[in-house]
């Protein structure tokens, strides 16, 4: 399988303080990778240095064989699905305009749009007669996630950038979502990378799991070796699931 | 004289001042738009020049109206006595509440809403346009509406300077202490200054996504 993500010694600093240290990691067409770690481990950094809302200090991030660097950034990010914990709907703009959006800026014929933006309600469990005509502020929190994801899945992108996109949502509802959210990827085949806090739900999640501390990479590989590992940080972690 | 005789011996005259009057809000308005909804904007783009630039519109509004008039008529090509340097005095009283309103309206958009936008591949000026501006309306429209009323009652003053407007009956009234006279130029000037606020507020209600 060719390295559609590849990190190449990827480094992310401001003002002199290390975010991201030299990270080397490469993602192949179809995996499922968590990037693991507590908050301010530089898994964040590490996401947003995939589609370029940040670009590396030094080393590179290659897509598809090119440095973020080259791409035309606007094209790259079209074709990048990105769901985020706060998720940004737009508040001023209904369920249907929402996951529409990139197909529109992308001038898809009206009727596609409809199309698409149905088809894809339906596959995160949301009626379009029901949901179609909502605001973001009539869903629920869970509701509101689920309209993330059809909107990352818009346009059809490739590559699936997830943010901890069911950190806000209760306990019970966010299993729900795992489950669902693994099925869904596991039968549209997309290239996810999928970053979280939760052990729970990065074994839950992953086909393969990388572990960052301060901003270093400790651990990477696939769920069983992440299983087995004598790495004592991961043996750590093992015991909380 | 009564009020509403002499209202009705100078309605013709008192018709042309108000439509003076309008011109000279409408036109001061739509250039304090021109100019403060971008300067607005540029200050969200460099959070360097807020403090300057929105104490530099503090300071003209706190001169003095008829002082500012005053100040403006020696300066060249601007200034002079008629309409024109008017305008300019009531633009730059405009100023003030549309660069502020501007700038909090596109500043207080849920920067996740931004993170979003730029994440999913809208250009900068998409973002602009189909976030920012968009959820900012309201804010903005507020802004709007505070020049436009402020222009309304300050437009008055432009009389002073030979520009025109309702002010001429308001000024001749103090000079010949007729407060019938005072009221011809007061009242127009004040129901326009109401209508102008319920109809911008209708819009901005109507703005509103969040209703």
């Amino acid at each position: 399988m060719p390295d559609l993500i590849q990190f190449r010694e990827a480094a992310y600093r401001v003002n002199g303080r290390v975010l991201l240290g030299p990270l080397s990691l490469s993602v192949c067409q179809g995996d499922r990778v968590v990037l693991l770690g507590k908050s301010g481990a530089g898994k964040t950094t590490a996401l947003r240095l995939i589609n370029a809302l940040l670009l590396p200090s030094t080393g590179e991030v290659l897509v598809s064989g090119r440095s973020t660097r080259d791409w035309d950034r606007v094209r790259l990010r079209r074709s990048i699905g990105y769901v985020i914990q706060e998720i940004g709907l737009f508040p001023h703009l209904s369920v249907e305009r929402n996951v529409g959006l990139v197909p529109r800026l992308e001038r898809w014929p009206a009727a596609r749009v409809r199309e698409r933006v149905a088809e894809l309600l339906r596959l995160v469990g949301l009626p379009p007669g029901d949901f179609a005509r909502r605001l973001p502020h009539e869903l629920s929190g869970g509701q509101r996630q689920r309209v993330g994801v059809a909107r990352a899945l818009a346009a059809d992108p490739p590559i699936l950038l997830c943010d901890e996109p069911f950190g806000a949502v209760d306990p019970l509802a966010r299993q729900e979502l795992q489950v669902e959210f693994k099925t869904l990827a596991e039968r549209l085949g997309k290239t996810i990378v999928f970053v979280t806090h939760d052990v729970r739900e990065a074994v839950a999640l992953a086909s393969r799991i990388a572990l960052l501390d301060q901003g270093r990479l400790v651990f990477a590989g696939t769920v069983e070796e992440f299983n087995l590992t004598p790495d004592p940080q991961v043996t750590a972690l093992r015991g909380l699931l | 004289m009564s009020f509403f005789r002499y209202v009705l011996l100078n309605r013709a005259e008192l018709l042309t001042s108000t439509v003076e009057h309008i011109g000279l809000v409408a036109v001061s308005s739509g250039l304090a738009i021109l100019i403060g909804v971008p300067a607005g904007i540029l200050l969200t783009r460099n959070p360097r020049l807020r403090a300057p630039v929105l104490g530099l519109a503090n300071v003209v509004q706190t001169i003095p109206s008829l002082a500012l008039f005053g100040f403006l008529i020696p300066i060249p090509f601007i200034g002079g006595i008629g309409a024109r340097t008017a305008i300019i005095a009531l633009v730059l009283y405009g100023m003030l509440p549309l660069i502020r309103n501007t700038y909090t309206g596109i500043a207080s958009v849920d920067p996740a809403v931004r993170e979003a936008a730029r994440g999913m591949g809208m250009t900068d000026a998409q973002v602009l346009w189909i976030v920012e501006l968009r959820l900012a309306a309201p804010v903005i429209l507020a802004g709007i509406r505070i020049a436009v009323v402020l222009g309304v009652g300050i437009g008055t003053i432009a009389a002073a300077i030979g520009g025109g407007g309702l002010g001429e009956f308001i000024f001749r009234g103090v000079a010949m202490v007729n407060s019938a006279v005072i009221l011809a130029g007061a009242v127009p000037a004040a129901l326009l200054a109401l209508i102008a606020d319920g109809g911008l507020h209708l819009l901005e209600r109507r703005l509103d996504w969040r209703r």
